[in-house]
């Protein structure tokens, strides 16, 4: 008797993730090519929150522009603020007052931990815990959120910094409210830690998924905790300081295997190293004015400027070119979530839709500054 | 501190090697003829003590006259970066070299430079609109775009 061979014809097959996937933290779209269940390729497709910002930054006074940055990394308003005040003081030359440099500080790295807050959460997320650890995120970064509402009356869109310092002093109120709000983070972030660092599950999910090798980072211009996370000791409030951050103590954690649980681990340490620095800073604080002598219309001489700094999610830049008028001849963002994106092809090849998720997620990007 | 190399003194080093292709455009960025971007950067990548491995970004600016093409590049083992610049004077058929083969984090900046000011970068192995979708009008960043 002989045996009929049967022979399957398969194909590969194509599967949208996104845009309106809500594992892919805005309007970001994968076209997934599938063997089965295993990704083959992926290709990105942007531009879904395209705004133009870049076009309609040349078109507004110095000033003008900061709530624009604010609508970059929607996550991270006080970061993008502070690095384009940090551009424009650069081509101007004014030098910001000592107590205006602290409050940056303290802003900066309440942001790092604020946004820490959602990269983490909506890792887990994606991983499969679904909003548990969401919520506990979320409570945290809400008592963030109330410090930053006091000092700015805002809950998103801070727009707090400008250019020559910040708005506004903070009210007394605020930091004895920071200072209980630290030890609670503190204790926070150890909990949460001893419930997830030697998780089975989380473990089973992300060790060893989706490695990224040193030297593809670093061709791929992958900065942040992702580049740290393979193993990249960079970090520019070490490497190139700016603002204050030469002042303090702190590390900079590093993982290295390069995979998503190193990503989640580093981020995690990175969090605590931003409560030691808002101590620090809390504890040196000097009173005096918050705002150099800066004219209501910034007019910077001609010229051009690059100013970076290291961002919760990585290397964000402003390239302001002026020709001396009122408002910017070009603007250009260092966008760190696109660029943090390059190498996700390669990190996703081989592995299944399941694991997609988690890669993407350990990625932490915003649509925001990706599509600008 | 991450060092701004003096355009000065990367032109004296590398003057030898590319005759006739670098010219000064301020202290601290080096013009560079544009056939030439992708040998100087992947010399810059590779040539002893300049070691640039890392590329901060690379974007473009409208000067009527001209599109210049900025390349912002690191050493992480040095702790010293350049920029560099080329420039090219055909507003109706702009191209310039592509890198992607050196730094393959340009892939995606080239395609935003390509999408927004319509500057074709060849040898892109994908070389498509990254934004805007395809058969928008016009490039939005330059500057005679009409709203």
């Amino acid at each position: 008797m002989t045996t009929r061979e049967i022979t399957l014809k398969t194909e590969p097959f194509v599967l949208n993730v996104g845009p309106l996937h809500p594992s892919t933290h805005g309007v970001y779209r994968m076209r997934t090519t599938l063997d089965g269940e295993v990704v083959l390729d992926i290709e990105p497709v942007f531009g879904y929150l395209h705004r133009g910002i870049e076009k309609l930054m040349e078109e507004r006074t110095f000033t003008g522009i900061i709530p624009l940055t604010d609508r970059l990394d929607y996550i991270s308003p006080m970061s993008n603020n502070l690095a384009y005040c940090l551009a424009v003081e650069k081509l101007c030359g004014i030098k910001v007052p000592e107590r205006a440099e602290y409050l940056r500080v303290i802003m900066a790295e309440l942001q790092r931990l604020a946004n820490h807050c959602i990269a983490v959460g909506s890792f887990l997320n994606d991983a499969g815990a679904y909003f548990t650890p969401f919520m506990y995120t979320f409570r945290e970064r809400e008592k963030i959120v109330d410090l930053f509402e006091m000092v700015s009356g805002q809950r998103m869109t801070y727009n707090y910094m400008r250019i020559g310092g910040v708005s506004q002093d903070i009210p007394e109120e605020f930091l004895p409210a920071l200072a209980k709000l630290l030890d609670q983070l503190e204790r926070f972030v150890d909990e949460y830690d001893f419930l997830l660092k030697e998780n089975e599950i989380l473990i089973a999910r992300a060790k060893g998924v989706g490695i990224l090798p040193k030297e593809v980072a670093i061709n791929c211009g992958i900065s942040g905790p992702v580049a740290r996370a393979s193993g990249i000791r960079r970090d520019l409030r070490r490497d190139d300081p700016y603002s204050i951050y030469d002042r303090f103590e702190f590390d900079i954690p590093v993982g290295e295997n390069g995979d998503s649980y190193d990503r989640y681990r580093v981020r995690v340490a990175e969090m605590r190293q931003s409560l030691r620095i808002i101590r620090q800073a809390m504890k040196d604080i000097p009173a005096g004015p918050v705002k150099a002598e800066v004219p209501q219309v910034v007019r910077p001489p001609a010229g051009e400027v690059y100013a970076h700094i290291e961002a919760p999610k990585g290397e964000l830049g402003f390239y302001i070119v002026s020709d001396g008028s009122i408002a910017p001849y070009r603007c250009h963002v260092r966008p760190t979530s696109l660029i943090n994106l390059t190498a996700l092809r390669q990190m996703v090849r081989g592995w299944k839709v399941a694991d997609l998720i988690v890669i993407f997620g350990s990625i932490d990007i915003t649509m925001g500054e990706v599509d600008r | 501190m991450t060092v701004i190399l003096k355009a000065k003194d990367i032109i004296a080093r590398l003057s030898e090697k590319f005759p006739g292709c670098l010219a000064e455009a301020g202290t601290d960025s080096v013009l560079v003829e544009a056939a030439a971007i992708p040998a100087v950067v992947q010399y810059l990548r590779e040539g002893e003590g300049l070691e640039f491995d890392y590329l901060n970004f690379i974007t473009a600016v409208d000067y009527y006259q001209y599109f210049e093409v900025v390349y912002h590049l690191t050493s992480l083992k040095h702790n010293h970066a350049i920029f560099l610049k080329t420039r090219c004077y055909d507003r109706e058929n702009p191209s310039v070299p592509s890198v992607v083969g050196i730094f393959q984090g340009a892939d995606f900046q080239e395609r935003e430079i390509y999408d927004l000011f319509g500057i074709k970068f060849e040898g892109h192995p994908d070389l498509r609109r990254i934004f805007l979708w395809e058969g928008f009008p016009g490039h939005p960043l330059r500057k005679d775009f009409n709203q």
